[in-house]
């Protein structure tokens, strides 16, 4: 096997998955953060503001969510297939909040009329809930695992994804989005937009930590699997230790009002996040409880060497260059947002 | 119905309704590179107005694109995931590449381009232009190429057997350059031309009849006459060499675009027709031994027909890719006249003065959209029964775990939000059409710096 730093191929893969999912969570999670907090601000102006502080870049964020999907369709296409048929239903509903949230921020600065204004507005912020909702869903049903037969085909009822473990991540996820979200508006605005934005923050904040508190004693109580793999890697221990002190920041940023400083850190929580549920079920993606034997892993997903290395070499060309335009992008909207007339 | 009908229904629909959006996405993005160009070389502030309004119109279609376009990436691995493990290894990387080089780039600095006119320079807007239409069509690349690899399939071969079997890639640049990869692209990108032209011609030929922003509609017809006539010929060009590709690779679908079912006999050209699949047999206005003569340059070279396919591998829907391919082409024949008997009369300086020729120009803003519409009816339903050409069955291509209900269900849900996205689309469009250019002038002063005032006057400019 071909091996890159001493990683093979499937493991460097699962990096670049994980790494774009990531960069998904962190970029659209602010954008939907803002989407979730929309109705709490009550005057136009603030709705249009707070609009328009993701409106340059929103579209961007949500690329990664489809790089995401062909970069796992593409290494894991056994993981692609067998999870997005297995999730059908909440996926198919996952598609279309995507698509009402796109058109209530596409359409809602169109009409002056209030009703529709309104009617909008509360399109795009239960869309953006619903999003944050799913994703999290989603990926408590992972942590859990998924019941597989020994050809990886799911063998469950439809129904299952609704549990209470990941009806619970799904509201921490909400949670998270929203703090990040905030913070990223803070950051954007000023006078008494920003002073609102300050309490919600600090609210915001405390509903992320106490959601956080009880998924964590729920994984450590009634997951073992996700416990065992820390046990025998006392090292890996370090990313929960991570987590901890980025959200101890994330706090403390916010009483010295840092918000840019708040930000990097709740993107760090995300990140941190997302590698504690990954390294925690690595080499398997999609874990089977019925029979551990039949769970999907980077080896029996993976796409083959030839072609796992083409992609490589397109990450290794193409991340760059989306870093570069994306940075680009968020420098030339930097500052505080300004209307005029080509905003929303 | 059952599963296997409801999945392809779904795509179908979801796709369909889909394509409506990122053609216009391109020709309109072509368009505005020139109209900005203008403004760049002449500072003439007609072509100001000119691309900012068109702006607004470009981020209504990019928008609708972008929220349908999510849809399928998901379907191939909700509806259809055998199709997806056995060509994952091949088809993934095609669609990884389209988000990894195209979306990031377009969706990048698209920003710039819809909310960037009054933060960065003239030049700078007219790059992220140019890289927001380059983007839609690096983007078309990739899907283009990975749809022909489901009818060429090229540059793989297959491993392992019965649920384990799967095409694996060997050669990168032959799965990019498959046989058919150049010709469809092509193509597809000049239907994606026209159909930007004929909406630009459209709604500017309505403006004249209307005798609003005169001369900046004759500006702007002129430019979009220029690129519909040069696409409409070239669109002959490209579609002749598709259908070559087509015969030498897949007759079945040849055969059942001409209803052609003799093996042994020479092939006629349909102008139109009807294809009686019962008693085998085509009916119509033909040119007798065209379709040979278009193939071989002779009269007398006989073309496989459907005769020569076992039933179960002849595309089902015989009459219906017959009757799609024929309208594609008749559609295409009609914008080559259309387009080249008004830039005669453009050179004449006669144009605008046909008033009736000018309503013609307001309601052939369909033509393309049909016509690329049809066109991948004809390649996709021609395609059947195969999903990857002789290689997998779309029947044996569907999620184990799915059932009848569960796509009955998206596709209900599917069909009343895109009735709604549709309705959404018309009224807006209609409503920007309505309101028309702005003055650029107006907005000179203005509100580069916040405040009350400046959110006032942008308001009122919605």
């Amino acid at each position: 096997m071909n091996e890159i730093l001493g990683l093979d191929y499937p493991t460097l893969w699962f990096l670049v998955v994980g790494g774009v999912f990531s960069g998904y969570a962190i970029l659209d999670g602010f954008d939907l953060g803002a989407g979730a907090l929309h109705l709490f601000l009550k005057k136009e102006e603030s709705r249009r503001i707070a609009l328009n502080a993701i409106g340059p870049v929103w579209d961007g964020n949500e690329v990664w969510l489809v790089i995401g999907g062909g970069a796992l369709f593409a290494g894991f296409p056994v993981v692609y297939a067998n999870m997005f048929s297995a999730f059908y239903i909440p996926l198919m509903l996952f598609l279309v909040v995507l698509i009402f949230r796109a058109i209530g921020i596409e359409v809602r600065s169109k009409e002056p009329g209030k009703l529709w204004r309104k009617g909008w507005d509360v399109a795009y912020s239960i869309s953006s809930i619903l999003i944050a909702l799913l994703l999290g869903i989603i990926v408590g049903n992972i942590i859990l695992g998924i019941p597989l037969d020994e050809n990886h085909i799911f063998r469950g009822s439809w129904l299952d994804f609704l549990n209470p473990y990941s009806i619970l991540v799904g509201v921490t996820t909400v949670a998270l989005f929203m703090m990040h979200g905030a913070i990223y508006l803070t950051m954007k605005t000023e006078d008494r937009l920003y002073a609102k934005l300050t309490i919600l923050v600090k609210n915001t904040t405390i509903f992320f930590v106490v959601s956080l508190i009880l998924v964590t004693f729920y994984t450590l109580i009634y997951l073992p699997h996700m416990t065992d793999f820390i046990a025998g890697h006392p090292s890996v221990f370090l990313l929960p230790v991570i987590m901890v002190l980025a959200v101890a920041n994330v706090t403390r940023q916010i009483s010295r009002r840092k918000y840019i400083f708040a930000f990097v850190s709740s993107a760090v929580v995300i990140a941190s996040l997302l590698m504690i549920v990954a390294l925690e079920l690595f080499p398997v993606m999609i874990f089977a409880p019925n029979n551990p034997e039949n769970s999907i892993t980077i080896y029996n997903a993976a796409s083959s060497e030839k072609s796992l290395g083409i992609m490589l070499r397109f990450a290794a060309i193409g991340v760059p260059l989306v870093a570069g335009y994306t940075t680009f992008v968020f420098y030339t909207f930097r500052g505080k947002v300004k209307l005029d007339d080509t905003s929303y | 119905m059952d599963v296997e009908i409801l999945s392809r229904i779904q795509f179908a629909f979801t796709i369909a309704f889909h394509y409506i959006y990122p053609p216009l996405s391109i020709g309109i993005g072509l368009i505005m590179i020139f109209m900005e160009g203008q403004f760049i070389r002449t500072g003439n502030p007609v072509y100001e107005k000119m691309t900012r309004f068109w702006i607004k119109i470009f981020a209504l279609t990019f928008g609708i694109g972008v929220a349908t376009g999510i849809v399928m990436e998901f379907e191939f691995g909700t509806n259809w995931a055998v199709y997806s493990r056995y060509v994952g290894d091949v088809f993934g990387s095609a669609l990884a590449a389209e988000g990894i080089f195209a979306f990031a780039l377009e969706a990048g600095f698209l920003g710039i381009l819809l909310f960037g006119w009054n933060r960065v320079s003239h030049k700078v807007h007219f790059f992220s232009t140019i890289m927001v239409t380059l983007g839609a069509m690096f983007s078309a690349v990739w899907i283009v190429v990975a749809n022909s690899w489901q009818q060429t399939p090229a540059g793989y071969h297959v491993v392992g057997e019965g649920m384990q079997a799967r095409a694996e890639i060997t050669d990168f640049w032959a799965m990019v350059f498959n046989p058919s990869s150049i010709e469809r692209l092509t193509h597809v990108w000049i239907g994606a031309f026209l159909a930007g032209a004929f909406l630009v011609m459209s709604i500017h030929a309505y403006y004249l009849l209307k005798g609003r922003f005169t001369e900046l509609s004759k500006k702007a017809f002129t430019i979009a006459l220029f690129v519909a006539a040069a696409s409409s010929l070239a669109q002959l060009f490209t579609g002749h060499k598709s259908a070559e590709v087509v015969a030498e690779y897949q007759p079945a679908k040849l055969a059942a675009m001409e209803g052609h079912y003799d093996s042994l006999a020479v092939a006629d050209l349909f102008i139109f027709g009807w294809v009686d699949q019962e008693k085998k047999e085509t009916k119509g206005l033909k040119v007798p031994g065209g379709l040979s003569f278009m193939l071989h340059q002779d009269v007398e070279t006989p073309i496989t027909g459907l005769n020569s396919f076992r039933e179960e591998d002849q595309p089902g829907l015989i009459n219906f890719v017959f009757q799609t391919y024929h309208l594609m082409v008749a559609i295409g024949m009609a914008l080559i006249a259309l387009s080249l008997y008004s830039l005669f009369l453009h050179f004449r300086k006669k144009l605008f003065q046909k008033r009736w020729l000018l309503w013609v120009f307001v309601w052939s803003v369909f033509l393309p959209q049909i016509a690329n519409q049809v066109g991948w009816y004809t390649a996709e339903v021609g395609r059947q029964p195969w999903v990857v050409y002789n290689l997998l069955r779309t029947s044996d291509a569907l999620s184990e775990t799915v059932t009848a209900n569960h796509v009955l269900f998206s596709l209900i849900m599917f069909t009343i939000v895109y009735i709604l996205l549709f309705s959404l689309f018309i009224y807006l469009l209609n409503k920007k059409i309505k309101h028309g250019p702005e003055d650029p002038e107006l907005h000179q002063h203005s509100p580069r710096h916040s405040g009350m005032a400046s959110t006032v006057k942008s308001q009122s400019h919605e």
